[in-house]
């Protein structure tokens, strides 16, 4: 059965989700998931690339040879993870510095190269617009979740492009949150609780 | 000599690249199912990391810096070399010794996206990759040794966290916490005890 274009949109949300689904792009999701100022950098960066990506790919897909086609995939890829770098740079230096070797470091996010082998390469542009589109939401919904927890939990408040947006007054934030472990343990926390939400639903 | 040996310990236990730098968590939680392809994935990044970092660095240092593009151009550059080096390592090792090469299996073409190589040769010649106030600018030698610690600070934790995982397999832990909800919860403590040596020999 033809699978719809609304339904490759909506699978990289929940079902496939890349973070808490397939399992990949972990790295610069907990890094960089301490502040939602961050988070939401780093989720436009990646969506940029990812559906650039993605429509290249599927508009170039049958000119690649089978045998290189991953050495194509990653000059694709390194390409516009340049242009994200020097824009970054040039714009937005603070977010720049802040997300500092995340944003070279999307050429090998997994999400990207993996999207482009299983879907982009096989699927035509419109639906890999549709995919990248989902994946990126799904990678984004999970990262400015992570980012609020962190964010709340270990300073308190939330503080995103010069504006206070939440302050907990008289409340003494945990560190730990903060810090690296709190990144292995949010994510553990929060995977675990989608599951219980999810066994429960089913 | 003092010097080699800080920017070893540095990359081996300090700035481990799992658990207090968070590169290469894919592999990282993908590979560490079991104890032999968990030494097999940590042999292969050994290896190919360090080739990485020496062709990197002569790439940078030769032909990126003089012509004055490295700037822009590293990233193409960089993980083209890794590729390419990556399909090189894996016919030579299908030449030489067959046996190694089923015992690596697929995670010598993984390691291609495994990004602790493309982080670790890029810090150690690109002045300011991993913090803008760092300036690696690292000799040749000091940045091979800098590659092997990364390495074997990868290889540390990765095995050190199948044993682990073995052992959770048969704990009694609620239903929806097992496999990776409860790998993280572990993950995580493993990497507090890693901030521990923060700061050791003021480094």
């Amino acid at each position: 059965m033809q699978r719809s274009i609304w339904h490759d949109f909506k699978i990289g949300i929940i079902e496939e989700n890349p973070l808490f689904g397939l399992m990949i792009g972990l790295c610069s999701a907990l890094a960089v998931s301490t502040k939602v100022e961050n988070a939401i950098f780093m989720s436009a960066a990646a969506s940029f690339v990812l559906i650039c990506s993605n429509i290249l790919i599927s508009m170039i897909r049958k000119l690649i040879f089978d045998e290189i086609r991953i050495p194509i995939f990653i000059v694709v890829i390194a390409s516009f993870v340049t242009i994200v770098d020097l824009t970054m740079k040039a714009f937005f230096p603070v977010g720049y510095a802040a997300l500092g070797v995340w944003i070279p470091l999307i050429v090998v996010n997994c999400i990207i190269l993996g999207r482009a082998e299983a879907f982009a390469y096989t699927h035509g542009v419109v639906r890999s617009i549709a995919d990248g589109i989902g994946m990126s939401l799904g990678y984004t919904f999970v990262l400015l979740a992570m980012a609020i927890v962190r964010e709340l939990g270990g300073t308190g408040e939330i503080v995103a492009f010069n504006a206070t947006l939440i302050s907990l007054k008289g409340f003494n934030p945990p560190q730990l949150l903060q810090s690296f472990p709190g990144a292995f343990l949010t994510f553990g926390l929060l995977m675990g609780l989608l599951r219980k939400i999810q066994g429960r639903a089913q | 000599m003092e010097r080699l040996f800080l920017i070893f310990l540095a990359a081996f236990l300090i700035n481990n690249i799992l658990l207090i730098r968070f590169i290469a968590l894919c592999s990282f939680f993908g590979v560490s199912t079991n104890f032999e392809t968990s030494i097999g994935m940590s042999m292969a990044v050994v290896f190919v990391m360090t080739m990485a970092s020496a062709v990197c660095w002569g790439v940078w240092r030769f032909v990126l810096e003089p012509m004055g593009v490295g700037e822009f151009l590293y990233i193409p550059a960089f993980i083209l070399v890794i590729a390419a080096l990556v399909q090189f390592v894996e016919m030579v090792i299908k030449k030489v010794s067959p046996t190694l090469f089923k015992a690596m299996g697929i995670y010598l073409p993984l390691i291609t996206t495994n990004c602790a190589v493309l982080a670790a040769a890029t810090e150690s010649v690109k002045p300011g990759f991993w913090k803008l106030s760092l300036q690696y600018n690292y000799t040749l030698g000091e940045s091979l040794v800098h590659t092997v610690g990364v390495a074997l600070g990868y290889s540390l934790v990765i095995i050190m966290f199948a044993a682990m995982r073995e052992r959770i397999t048969i704990a009694p832990i609620p239903r929806s916490m097992r496999g990776f909800p409860i790998s993280f919860i572990a993950a995580g403590l493993s990497s507090l005890a890693f901030l521990g040596f923060k700061g050791l020999f003021g480094i």
